[in-house]
Parts: structure tokens; sequence; C-alpha cells
């Protein structure tokens, strides 16, 4: 899976159904622990579920930069490179 | 009711534990590493009682094994509630004795193998209503026996791994418990409650026995029930007042 909108429609895919919250709440701006408040427990879920859907691994000094949807759907299309 | 994952619960208090919580509506996963017949065995006496069972063999402290065992079996059962993690060995010896390699071999299964088990399953864990997480400590791990360093070392361990674990996992309602068992009947324990010995011991329990491996199982079926939804980060003492 190498295509943007794609990886971005699965993004967001997993956080709605992760952090359970509507895709109407998920803009590229929001935060996952201010605006879909999800704590830290959550955040490590989403993070192990979106490993999981695109076969990466996402290093613990990477989770705490992707604060944001957008930040999520950026790192995953920078490290799904084909 | 739910599912719950056993290890080691082929023989001893792993077994009991098996069997109870099977008598408690739980689809269970039989774990073993060595002894297939006899965790076959407790299946299919599991099966006679009406209740339901998979055999899952792995070895606790092989991390890649584990998470493929535990993954499958969560597919298999449909989830997962319950993790009992009692897998454990012991390997005697006064400390100017124990080699690096028993020492390192007794914490790898005792503690590190139940952290192992306790990552794989969290996934599932979490996302149970009722999540539970019983570890198996000892009494050995609270008071240090002479003889066993690498076992009181890793039993211990397994407490600071209890309250740790139950302080991430609260916030999703998944308990974290031990059970530190004083000395029950097994083939672990043999050597230790014959003749003088066995006599001494007694002398040291307040109720007069040693325990029975479903003295231990009671207590991990109380836990596991949803009457225990507000206890966790707590060590419960099976030990006929052995230690106080």
């Amino acid at each position: 899976m190498s295509d943007k909108a794609a990886i971005e429609t699965k993004v967001r895919e997993l956080i709605c159904s992760q952090l359970e919250v509507s895709a109407e709440q998920v803009k590229p701006e929001s935060s996952f622990t201010d605006d879909l408040k999800a704590d830290s427990l959550a955040v490590m879920e989403l993070v192990l579920a979106l490993e999981e859907a695109f076969s990466l691994k996402i290093d613990d000094g990477d989770v705490e930069q992707i604060k944001t949807v957008q930040d999520a759907v950026d790192y995953i299309v920078a490290h799904t490179a084909a | 009711m739910g599912v719950a994952l056993v290890t080691g619960a082929s023989r001893g208090i792993g077994r009991a534990v098996a069997i109870g919580l099977a008598q408690d509506g739980f689809v269970v996963g039989v774990n073993y590493v060595h002894s297939e017949s006899a965790a076959a065995a407790v299946i299919a006496e599991i099966k006679a009682a009406g209740g339901q069972a998979f055999s899952v063999g792995f070895d606790v402290s092989d991390e890649s094994a584990v998470e493929t065992a535990i993954k499958t079996f969560v597919a298999q059962a449909g989830g997962l509630d319950v993790l009992c993690n009692n897998a454990g060995i012991a390997i005697d010896g006064l400390a100017m004795r124990v080699s690096r390699q028993d020492w390192q071999h007794t914490l790898d299964v005792n503690l590190t193998g139940a952290f192992l088990c306790c990552k794989a399953a969290s996934r599932a864990l979490l996302k149970s209503p009722a999540g539970r997480i019983v570890n198996i400590s000892s009494v050995v791990g609270e008071q240090g026996n002479a003889g066993q360093v690498s076992y009181a070392a890793s039993k211990a361990g397994l407490i600071g791994l209890t309250r740790a674990l139950a302080r991430e996992y609260a916030a999703r309602g998944v308990t974290v418990n031990c059970v530190s068992p004083g000395y029950i009947e097994t083939e672990m324990t043999a050597a230790h409650l014959t003749g003088e010995k066995k006599s001494e011991l007694l002398k040291r329990i307040p109720l007069g026995r040693v325990g029975t491996p479903e003295d231990v199982a009671s207590a991990v079926r109380f836990l596991a029930s949803p009457e225990a939804s507000y206890i966790t980060g707590q060590v419960v003492r099976v030990n006929g007042g052995l230690l106080m």
C-alpha cells in the first residue's frame, strides 16, 4: 500500500475504530490526546494497530512525535515508500 | 462467560486453576511446554465435565513463540478475559553455588515469561469488559528461603510487575493481582515436603497442614470473577497462616 490517499483512508479508519470517535471528529489537525480524548493506553493501542496494519515498527522516540492525525498519516506515508 | 489462559497448566497449581476456571464457565487455554500428554489429560477432564478447553503449547520464555501462540489462541477462542501466569520452575541451591545460567533460566521462565505473556495478551485483555491478570507468586518471594535465591527473586519480581501493570491497566478496568501460595503439595515441592522437613514446616503453619492446588485455585477463581472487580495490585496469600 503506497498510495497516499489509500493510506490516509486506512489511518483514519483505524483512528475511528481504536479511539471510538466518529469520522467527522478526525480532522488532520486533531490531536489524539486533546481533541480525541485518547489516554496514553489508547495512543499505544493505536500505535500497535497502525504497526500491524502497515507492517512496520514505529520507534518509541517517533511515537512521541506523532501527536495529530496528520502526523500519523505523514509518518506512515514516509515509512511505507514503495 | 469468558476466555482464560493458564500457563503451566498441565500439572500442579496450574492444572487446578485451569479445571477450576472451566468449572466457572471459562473457555480455558491449557498451556504446557513439555508435558503434552498431561495437558491433554487436563483438557479431557475439563471436557468430560462439560467445559471447553484448548491445548496451547509454548515456552513462556520464548518471545516469538508466546506472541504467535497467544495471537492464535485469542483468534480461536474469540478473545481473552483472564490470563493466569502460573508457569514456573525452581532450581534450588545455596547462593554461592548457583550458576549464572540457572539463575538466568529461573528468571527467564518465572518472571520474564510472565511479562512476555502479559505483553502479548495485553491488547485482547484491554478490549475485554472484565480483563484480569493473576500472577502466581510465592511465600518464598515475600519471605525469602535459604537455597532458593533465584526462585525468591523471580517471585518477588512478579509482585513488582503486578503492581506496575495494575496501575497501567486500571484505566481500562483490567485488574492485575498476585496470588502468593505457601507450601502446596505438588511435584515441585515434593522434595521439601517429606519426613522431618515436613513436620518442621507443619509446626510453622497455623492451620497445621500444607495446601492443595485447589486451595490456590480458589483464590485465582475469585480474583478472575466479576465479584473481584475492585481488587487490583494486591497480593492474596494462600498459605495457611505461614506468613501474615
